[in-house]
């Protein structure tokens, strides 16, 4: 630590750090545009001057960008005496901006209106004429309105440098700089709302946002966790009248960190979907009309369900909504509401992350490692914001680099230009092309069963203890050993894999290498993807029960309550089709019509994550509490209530619940530390919900009766559904989004933070509930099971934007989602005498059409899971016949332009062919 | 003693002088008027009723900036933002419940379009309350109100129906990105 001096006040500082970040970690006002916590400093705005002075003597002074230089020891520096320079420089940033802050997304919530007023611009002098731009249209997500631009350069740095788009770049010179894509068109990043929230300014906003715009400081908000897939990246959801209007990035330093994935941004559309269900059905036979019943009595039946019926539960519902079903119907009749393959693979992710010495890697984890191998699953589609910390991570390299020559770590320009284009090594083993194989040092396609067998011999290459492999191809073995060779070297060697590709001993195969990675204290990084929110949460309240939805259907239980599960997408049709018709009672806990629900006797209308309170077990067990955002009508409850009986006295308030789940979860005590406790209040009250400016309360409901409803209660207690309370300062344990005075954006965020861009000085980053397993090393045996194929040999082609269920509803998403399809190879496809408009008949299944990808091994099939068309859970075989479909015409859904290939010389028209 | 005879004397004097005046009062104009068969003169920047004008075009002038809202400090203006085809934006509501109104102007203040402005009318009582809540049919105006010249799309930057990038006031034509002359 180093000494310093900025206007006759000390500061203790890292020497290793910038001014600037280390200036904001000591709360200091100091402006910057271009600055980013996450990537570095490039010097380019000038607005964080400062002026240095040599010795004690010097009176004059230099001036020097505060983050471009390293503070040094006993140095005086002074924020003030550059107070001018940065006014001019403003001034002059500010000579084109087009006067329509009224009309901005961004105003309320804009850096850029923040630093102006810091910096003490205050009247426009400059009256010539200002340079203007015209807009681009950047597809669905986000919009366009270049002549807000101040050209920091944060835009394509994140863009391009750290998220790996190829789309988008800068163009043109002096004032006329102009940031955007070649010609206009969708932009291709699955990460490209994040720019709507490093732009400084308007120039990109939130286009879905927009279409129901409202102020920053009128959105009701709360901390909340993504419901979109297994990561848990923590979100900050804003509701309006009554709808959820959008979803920011929550930071949290060992997750998310500053960025989310567009499927959870922009995902949850279905809140205010249409097809939402909002009112509580009862019908007393399978044919009769449904009719609506109160809540009382809606309650009131399913309680009476107690005792005959099983549960079926769900991974997308939260701890607590599983634990009360599981109360209800007993241990003994509850079954987890996932495929049965799905099944086997979690319970095998629990079993390697408390048996064998690895070390699960958090997002914070991965972004640290050197040399990865991703086995067999397509992360960029599965769990996004994985796939964003591996971009950072083949980083590494250039890092290393700088070390080597001590270059300080923040400047970011000169170490990629150090690291031109060297990477950290990654491998690829899957059986289709993927999104990462740009960064990738070499790509292995064949099935997965194949890939697992090159995972065993990985393994035993780096410990010959491991079991070996025989039987592979001399090209096999030079992989091995080159994956082997770059894992061994590295510092911290990770391995990626998960249940996505359906195949156990994949999972074994990076359970052993991971293992085999372990030396002394030091033990391999392990990631496991798991598909759904609360996918390990459900399967440790199962407790070690083996009860698979295969045998829920085989129980012979005449009654049912099925929690937030559409159980088509988890079982063949026929077997589903059976299981109901033999039901005599069926209840529905779901915040979607689907086929289940048409089915149900008895539907429950129940809040989805933003309108309930619970906690998501993350894919690597970490456990993390979301409050609701906004209250839903008085018909919807969240399903964690419906199902509790007098047991816990009807109406309980959450914690209860999640008390009895942390007595079944292994290192359940933990979630007790995940909030501040139930009746935790701030000088005597709780936190709110609202922003102190919040407008409107005395007329937003006015229209319906003009007398004011009392506030809304929150029974679960922490947050009000108003303003009252300790508003957002520096200290509150919970705060609804990050404001600070003076800092109305999200970069406020460093107020809040231990060191500008490290930890949250408050609030939980979750609770991880797997020990750290020191135990000696244990192997799986290197065994593949592999069926005799009929047919084409089938894996799975998941989408971010239409595979997963819930967001799949969501208007947003639909517009860059397509409808089932199959994807061949070229040589497949003439082989099969497909035409370029036919289609193709999949045995077990409907006719979809197709599209041809090179990278896909002749004689296999990828099939699209959970987009429209098509049921995965149907392809009960190991091999599936394909035929060309009669009197084929493409479906309206099938969107071909919307899938984004990256197989090299594919055959296909579509992917990279728009960039102009 | 002097002192005090001279001050009941000037007390009697005072009390003459004002029966007098009272006295002349008879003979002179009422300063009451006859309301409501005799409307007073209301200054043209009195508080008053609150109306939304629209622009020299004719088009609302009102963009859903929601200042007016955060402004108001008894929170009782809310509205909803929507855009027309060309990326226009109006509010699709704006309601203001004038049984919490305290007519202090500061939405007029706030208003950066001079959209939302108070006028001399102050007969807004109503018999029932609910009546005092006010939609944009309401209070919307077909002319400029106070404010004649205004036209807040003429200035900003965004392009609308009508008005492409660059055709602002003080305003280059679009660049070309694909050049790189100075």
């Amino acid at each position: 630590m180093a000494k310093i001096t900025v206007d006759g006040k000390v500061f203790e500082v890292d020497p290793n750090n910038n001014l600037l970040q280390e200036l904001l970690s000591h709360k200091q006002d100091l402006p910057y545009f271009c600055w980013h916590p996450s990537m570095g400093s490039v010097g380019s705005c000038r607005q964080c001057a400062v002026i240095e002075y040599a010795n004690d003597d010097d009176q004059r002074g230099r001036q020097v960008m505060a983050c471009m230089t390293s503070p040094r020891e006993g140095a005086r520096y002074s924020m003030d005496k550059a107070h001018q320079f940065r006014a001019q420089a403003i001034e002059s940033i500010m000579t084109s901006h087009p006067h329509d802050c009224p009309v901005c997304e961004e105003g309320g919530e804009c850096h850029l209106q923040d630093m102006t007023v810091m910096s003490g611009h205050t009247y426009r002098r400059y009256d010539g004429k200002k340079s203007t731009h015209n807009n681009q249209n950047l597809g669905p997500f986000i919009g366009h309105e270049m002549n807000r631009c101040i050209t920091c350069y944060r835009c394509v740095r994140y863009y391009k440098d750290y998220a790996g788009g190829t789309d988008f770049s800068v163009q043109a010179s002096h004032n006329h700089t102009y940031f955007g894509r070649f010609q206009d068109g969708s932009l291709e990043s699955e990460f490209s709302g994040n720019l709507a929230e490093v732009c400084p300014t308007g120039v990109f906003t939130d286009k879905v946002f927009s279409k129901v715009y409202s102020r920053k400081w009128d959105l009701q908000s709360s901390p909340s966790v993504c419901a979109a897939c297994g990561v848990g990246c923590n979100i900050n959801p804003g509701e309006r009248y009554g709808t959820l209007r959008r979803v920011v990035n929550r930071f949290n330093d060992e997750v998310n960190g500053y960025f989310l994935c567009d499927k959870g941004r922009f995902g949850t559309g279905y809140v205010n979907s249409a097809q939402r269900i909002s009112v509580n059905m009862s019908r007393s036979a399978h044919d009769a009309r449904p009719s609506e019943i109160t809540p009382v009595d809606a309650k009131a039946k399913l309680l009476a369900m107690k005792g005959n019926a099983i549960g079926i539960g769900s991974p997308r519902a939260s701890l607590e909504a599983n634990y009360a079903l599981r109360a209800l119907v007993g241990k003994d009749n509850f079954y987890a509401g996932v495929s049965d393959v799905e099944f086997g693979l979690l319970n095998q992710v629990i079993d390697i992350y408390q048996n064998r010495p690895v070390h699960i890697a958090s997002i914070k984890d991965i972004e640290k490692c050197d040399a990865i191998l991703v086995l067999g699953e397509d992360v960029t589609n599965t769990a996004a914001r994985i796939a964003l910390a591996l971009r950072q991570s083949v980083k590494n390299i250039g890092k290393e680099m700088a070390a080597r020559i001590k270059l300080p770590m923040w400047q970011d320009a000169a170490i990629r230009t150090l690291a031109m284009d060297k990477k950290s090594p990654l491998y690829i083993l899957s059986s289709h092309a993927t999104r990462l194989d740009d960064i990738a040092r070499q790509v292995h396609i064949g099935s997965a069963a194949d890939s697992a067998r090159i995972a065993f011999a990985v393994a035993h290459v780096l410990d010959s203890s491991a079991p070996a492999v025989t039987g592979l191809s001399d090209a096999e073995m030079a992989l091995v050993n080159s994956i082997a060779t770059d894992l061994k070297a590295a510092k911290h060697p990770l391995v990626v894999s998960g249940t996505s590709s359906l195949e156990p001993a994949l999972l074994n195969a990076a359970a052993n290498i991971a293992t085999a990675l372990g030396n002394g204290d030091q033990r391999g990084n392990l990631a496991l993807c798991v598909p759904e929110a609360n996918s390990l949460g459900l399967m440790l309240l199962m407790d070690g029960s083996q009860n698979s939805l295969g045998k829920a259907m085989q129980s012979g239980a005449r009654q049912a309550i099925v929690l937030e599960n559409d159980l088509y997408r988890r079982a063949p049709s026929a077997t589903v089709d059976s299981f109901l018709s033999g039901l005599q009672q069926l209840a529905v806990l779901d915040h979607l019509q689907h086929r289940t629900g048409e089915a149900a006797n008895l539907v429950l209308a129940s809040g989805t994550f933003a309108e309930t309170t619970g906690t998501f077990v993350n894919y690597e067990g970490r456990a993390q509490h979301f409050y609701a955002t906004f209250k839903p009508v008085a018909a919807i409850q969240s399903s964690a209530k419906w199902l509790c009986d007098s047991e816990f006295g009807n109406e309980p308030r959450i914690h209860i619940l999640t008390g009895g789940a942390a007595a079944i979860l292994p290192n359940g005590y933990k979630l007790q530390k995940l909030t501040p406790g139930a009746d935790w209040t701030f000088a005597g009250q709780r936190a709110p919900r609202q922003h102190h400016r919040y407008s409107g309360r005395t007329v937003m409901r006015a229209h319906l009766n003009v007398h004011e409803p009392k506030q809304e209660q929150d029974e679960d207690g922490l947050m009000n559904y108003s303003m009252e309370g300790v508003p957002a300062t520096k200290d509150a344990t919970i705060f609804n989004s990050p404001w600070a005075p003076g800092w109305n954006s999200n970069q406020s965020l460093f107020k809040f933070q231990k060191s500008a861009g490290g930890e949250l000085k408050q609030g939980s980053h979750g609770e991880r509930l797997f020990d750290e397993n020191t135990g000696a090393k244990a192997w799986y045996a290197a065994v593949v099971q592999q069926a005799a194929i009929s047919g084409f040999a089938q894996f799975p082609i998941y989408h971010l934007f239409g595979s997963e269920e819930l967001t799949a509803q969501s208007e947003a998403i639909q517009a860059k989602a397509t409808g089932a399809y199959v994807a061949l190879n070229p040589a497949d496809v003439a082989r099969l005498g497909l035409g370029a408009s036919d289609g193709v008949q999949v045995q077990h299944n409907g006719a979809v059409p197709y599209l041809a990808r090179a990278s896909i091994t002749p004689g296999t099939v990828g099939i699209s899971v959970g987009l429209h068309g098509l049921n995965y859970q149907n392809m009960t075989t190991a091999g599936v016949s394909l035929n060309k479909a009669a009197n084929w015409q493409n479906p309206k859904d099938w969107r071909a332009s919307n899938i984004i290939v990256s197989d090299a010389g594919s055959s296909s028209a579509y992917g990279r062919g728009t960039q102009g | 003693m002097i002192n005090f005879l001279c001050k009941q004397l000037y007390i009697i004097w005072s009390q003459l002088v004002t029966l007098w005046l009272v006295f002349t009062h008879i003979f002179k104009k009422a300063d009451t008027v006859e309301y409501p068969d005799q409307m007073p003169y209301m200054f043209p920047r009195w508080r008053g009723r609150i109306i939304l004008s629209r622009d020299p075009d004719g088009e609302e002038r009102c963009v859903a900036c929601n200042l007016c809202a955060v402004a108001c400090p008894v929170d009782c203006i809310a509205l909803q933002k929507t855009e027309d085809e060309n990326g226009r934006w109006y509010p699709e509501f704006f309601r203001i419940n004038f049984s919490r109104c305290i007519m202090c102007g500061f939405c007029e203040e706030a208003c950066p379009t001079h959209a939302i402005q108070l006028t001399p009318d102050f007969e807004m009582a109503e018999y029932v309350r609910q009546d005092m809540v006010w939609e944009k049919e309401d209070m919307l105006i077909s002319g400029t109100g106070k404010y004649h010249d205004y036209n807040f799309y003429k200035i900003a930057g965004k392009a609308i129906g009508g008005k492409g990038k660059g055709e602002a006031r003080n305003e280059l034509p679009p660049i070309d990105r694909r050049s790189l002359l100075p």
